[in-house]
């Protein structure tokens, strides 16, 4: 997904990270991390790790990390639109023009990236940074220990138990997509594309499912 | 056998009692998945020490579900009490990210080989995110 930025910027001191947030583990993440064929790390994360260290809630999302090992941007939408929302569910498709509007802005968010390795532009000034972080709640933090214990006990095979953990994790932390979509593909792959999925996308009304980055061209 | 799910890792220990949320472990087990250290003060890490609540040391045994929740931290378990969370609360997640230092995580590849995230201070890091659902 990444590659193309990073044969153009590797040697600039340039690195990607890619985080498989998927608790089915390596095996299942395989034939997308050898089809992207992708000569930067491409790391898998059952637990959800990274998620939780850096408050993110939904994939993609990213954080841009300076030289100095600081985040100067993030988490935020990493170049995905809400535009899917308007996808005609009988024929799974998307009108050529919202097609082309999210291939745009995507484009537009892979030129930021550049834009930052080339010249520093984007990255937030410390207090900005920090303002911009997501408030972490003891709620979320409590959700994210059920989320941990959800997944292991789908791993031992104790699956009813399992479901109990994730209801209560996606109880405490409603917005994160994250904890919702992996529980459910958990319970069968595809679940979490499946009319539950679009019904709660629905229920978002006029909320983002994938806010926008705060970068020019990008409307809020 | 219990199980200790943490940040650092996933423990077996052996669990010399659990009941009414309680998680206790001798010193080593409770050393290794707190990360903390049993000292006379109470639990120590680098130079902080947190008394142990009353009641949550027994001759060479502590709960340790006692110590993390007075550290603000969640515990969980399972029914059984086979398995434990000690998980990170807000606070502590919070006070991680204040600093703007972006957290450490190792994580394997496809081969299973681990990558630290550290390794890489130096060069400009875009780290995202994704999934196959």
């Amino acid at each position: 997904m990444w590659q193309v930025l990073y044969d153009e910027l590797k040697d600039r001191g340039f690195m990607v990270v890619a985080v498989a947030e998927e608790s089915r583990g390596a095996e299942h993440a395989r034939p997308w991390i050898e089809q992207a064929n992708a000569t930067y790390w491409s790391l898998i994360d059952p637990d959800h790790r990274v998620a939780e260290l850096y408050g993110m809630v939904n994939v993609p999302q990213s954080v841009w990390i300076d030289e100095a090992g600081r985040i100067v941007r993030g988490p935020e939408t990493a170049g995905s639109t809400d535009h899917f929302r308007q996808m005609d569910l009988a024929t799974r498709t998307l009108a050529p023009e919202l097609q082309a509007a999210r291939a745009a802005a995507r484009a537009r968010y892979l030129d930021a990236v550049k834009a930052w390795v080339t010249t520093g532009r984007h990255a937030l000034a410390a207090d900005a940074a920090a303002a911009k972080l997501p408030r972490i709640t003891p709620a979320i933090a409590e959700a994210h220990a059920h989320f941990r214990l959800g997944v292991w006990l789908k791993r031992q095979g104790r699956a009813a138990e399992a479901e109990r953990q994730f209801a209560e994790a996606s109880r405490l932390h409603p917005d994160s997509w994250n904890m919702w979509r992996q529980a459910a593909d958990l319970e069968a792959v595809g679940n979490a594309s499946g009319p539950a999925f679009w019904a709660r996308v629905k229920a978002l009304g006029d909320r983002a499912y994938y806010p926008p980055p705060d970068l020019e061209g990008f409307p809020r | 056998m219990a199980t200790v799910l943490t940040e650092t890792g996933d423990f077996s220990v052996t669990a010399r009692a659990t009941g009414s949320g309680a998680l206790w472990l001798d010193t080593t087990d409770a050393e290794r998945v707190t990360g903390w250290t049993s000292k006379p003060e109470g639990m120590c890490r680098d130079d902080v020490c947190v008394p142990l609540p009353a009641g949550a040391v027994r001759g060479d045994a502590v709960d340790v579900a006692a110590f993390w929740r007075r550290l603000d931290n969640p515990v969980l378990s399972d029914d059984a009490g086979d398995v434990w969370v000690l998980g990170t609360g807000a606070a502590a997640r919070t006070r991680a990210l204040a600093g703007l230092e972006a957290p450490d995580v190792t994580l394997p590849d496809l081969a299973g080989t681990p990558h630290r995230l550290s390794t890489l201070r130096g060069k400009k890091v875009f780290l995202a995110t994704w999934a196959s659902w």
